[in-house]
């Protein structure tokens, strides 16, 4: 288990990790999401031990990073960029990576077998391509079979048949009872891997829940109503904590409650209802809809 | 849930076990890149070759050496005169050993697996100590033989067993190990070779040419304390002039270098991967 109880990461005056808790529980895929800068891979960085929180506390199986001994027999990451000196082979680079741990010979050929490397084990990883990098991070991450994992983004540079890969065998690490977390600022990637999302924003927790409360969090997701007394039934569901706000032609547009709610509420008012209807966001719509304010890049131009 | 195909308690391993684990590590690394094979044995030509040119023209030189000069004629240090430039290659690799670390991306990966930084740092060094000893060993001994079988023509030939001369010759590997290591230290404060060689080129090489120029009572003040001349004193079986005695300069040398990685150790601590 991962947890971060109200992390903050200052770089000189920005803010990249912003008072930040969460928790990722074994036994689930958890995807990570948020926009480019979002502060993604300076969390990760933070639960691995590379930065240091300014303040709050990140802790993996209840330890701090550094204060683990042979940590790579607890946690296996593969960070964004590449962490491999391009002069040495594949090989070698797992083969010290396997000695500052105590893990055995025996399992590099294991881990180059299940990424697909042992062809090229020899080969000096400098020449290798995106793909094979992404393996080789993977096989790095898996060396000490670790019962948590981190990748950061780890179908960039996959061809369909790698991503289809990756995607079975975080499924599979996962109902071994591993944590997994992932990376990623595709939601519609996320869609098919994972089984919990945390969306952060500038830092900022703004999601965190199955892909459904996610979904049904962002305001895209509604419930159109036509009735024929739109305003009584309005003030009726303003009531009931719902937020209402009138579409064209006299429809009202409501979030916070479902469909069954609002039949549940007009029927007992006596208020004859012409149209009712649930609308779900796309999973890529909610993302952007939640994290549109978080952007930390946005396309310029007048929005239309 | 199924049952976890790992294994489900590891026994925690003690910090000797941990630095053991790295030592080995850092082997594996030190001999896994051709480049560093490479400056290993660059090291042991330079050393060897130039000490050899030099030696070879004192002896043609000698008819015009003045009294004075022959008498100051120290047979040992001479023949070791190579180190002066193998120092460089090995000092090279020292900072290197960390610069490249970063540059690639690999420090991540260093770090991902030992977050012990100090540890990591002492099982770097020790290594690297290891490594540079011998090759140290092998650079010196061959050096000094080969020096005094030129300087046997002239009938001015040491002996290994005259006194001092094991310690000098040994001391000559034990010279190159401190400068390997305050590269090293150069290398883990500055972290990018460019700054790192640098600074060495001009700790060994320039500051003492600029404190060359000032009169000699700032030589005795200031020149001998500098790494590379006060470590040279080491390879002096003759008492020599503005500088230190033998194991005093090595010891000053050692300073530098521990003091530099003690800083590095810190700054190594402290900093963000």
């Amino acid at each position: 288990m991962i947890e971060l109880t109200d992390v903050t990461k200052r770089y000189g005056p920005t803010v990249a990790v912003d008072h930040l808790s969460f928790e990722v529980r074994s036994g689930e895929v958890t995807g990570f999401l948020g926009p480019n800068g979002a502060g993604k891979s300076t969390t990760m960085r933070m639960i691995v031990g590379l930065d240091a929180p300014t303040s709050g506390q990140v802790t993996v199986g209840g330890l701090r990073y550094r204060e683990l001994r042979f940590p790579l027999r607890h946690v296996g990451a593969l960070l964004e960029a590449r962490a491999v000196h391009p002069g040495r082979s594949a090989l070698d680079h797992l083969r010290w990576l396997a000695d500052s741990n105590g893990i055995g010979r025996r399992r590099v050929d294991e881990v180059l077998d299940l990424v697909g490397l042992a062809d090229v084990a020899h080969r000096r990883s400098g020449g290798f391509s995106l793909g094979m990098g992404q393996r080789l991070g993977i096989a790095a991450a898996l060396l000490g079979d670790p019962a948590t994992l981190l990748l950061d983004e780890p179908v960039n540079g996959l061809d369909p048949e790698g991503i289809q890969w990756i995607r079975e065998l975080l499924r599979s690490l996962a109902d071994e009872g591993r944590t997994v977390l992932v990376s990623s600022h595709l939601m519609s990637e996320m869609a098919l891997t994972a089984d919990r999302l945390i969306v952060i924003g500038r830092g900022k927790l703004i999601a965190e829940g199955t892909i459904e409360d996610v979904v049904r969090r962002a305001s895209s997701s509604h419930v159109r109503v036509e009735a024929a007394e739109p305003d009584r039934l309005r003030l009726l569901l303003v009531d009931r904590g719902a937020d209402v706000s009138p579409g064209p032609d006299g429809v009202l547009v409501v979030t916070g409650v479902d469909t069954r709610d609002v039949g549940v509420i007009a029927g007992t008012a006596r208020i004859t209802l012409f149209e009712l209807s649930s609308h779900t966001a796309s999973l890529e719509k909610a993302f952007m809809e939640l994290t549109r304010d978080a952007s930390e890049y946005t396309a310029g131009g007048a929005a239309a | 849930m199924t049952t976890l195909a790992i294994r489900p308690t590891h026994p925690d391993p003690t910090a000797l076990r941990v630095f053991g684990a790295n030592v080995r590590a850092e082997w594996t690394k030190l001999r896994s890149v051709r480049s560093t094979i490479w400056t290993l044995l660059a090291t042991i030509g330079l050393a060897i070759g130039f000490g050899a040119l030099i030696a070879a023209s004192q002896m043609s030189s000698w008819e015009n050496l003045d009294a004075v000069e022959r008498l100051r004629f120290d047979p040992t240090s001479f023949s070791l005169s190579g180190l002066f430039l193998a120092q460089l290659a090995v000092g090279v690799l020292g900072t290197v050993l960390v610069t490249s670390e970063y540059a690639t991306g690999q420090i991540r990966a260093t770090f991902g697996a030992t977050p012990q930084r100090l540890t990591l740092l002492a099982a770097k060094g020790i290594t690297f100590t290891g490594v540079v000893l011998a090759i140290g060993l092998i650079a010196s001994f061959s050096s000094f033989w080969i020096g005094q079988s030129i300087f046997a023509s002239n009938g001015l030939a040491a002996s290994i067993t005259d006194p001092g001369v094991l310690r000098a010759v040994s001391g000559g590997a034990l010279y190159l190990t401190g400068i390997g290591l305050l590269g090293l230290g150069i290398g883990t404060i500055l972290r990018r070779a460019a700054g790192g060689i640098a600074s060495l080129v001009a700790l060994l090489f320039i500051v003492p040419i600029v404190t060359g120029f000032l009169p000699s009572s700032f030589q005795d003040a200031i020149g001998r304390y500098l790494p590379a001349q006060a470590g040279m004193a080491i390879f002096n079986v003759m008492p020599a002039p503005h500088s230190l005695s033998p194991w005093v300069g090595f010891g000053v040398l050692l300073a530098y270098s521990l003091v530099s990685l003690a800083i590095g150790g810190l700054l190594l601590v402290r900093r963000d991967a």
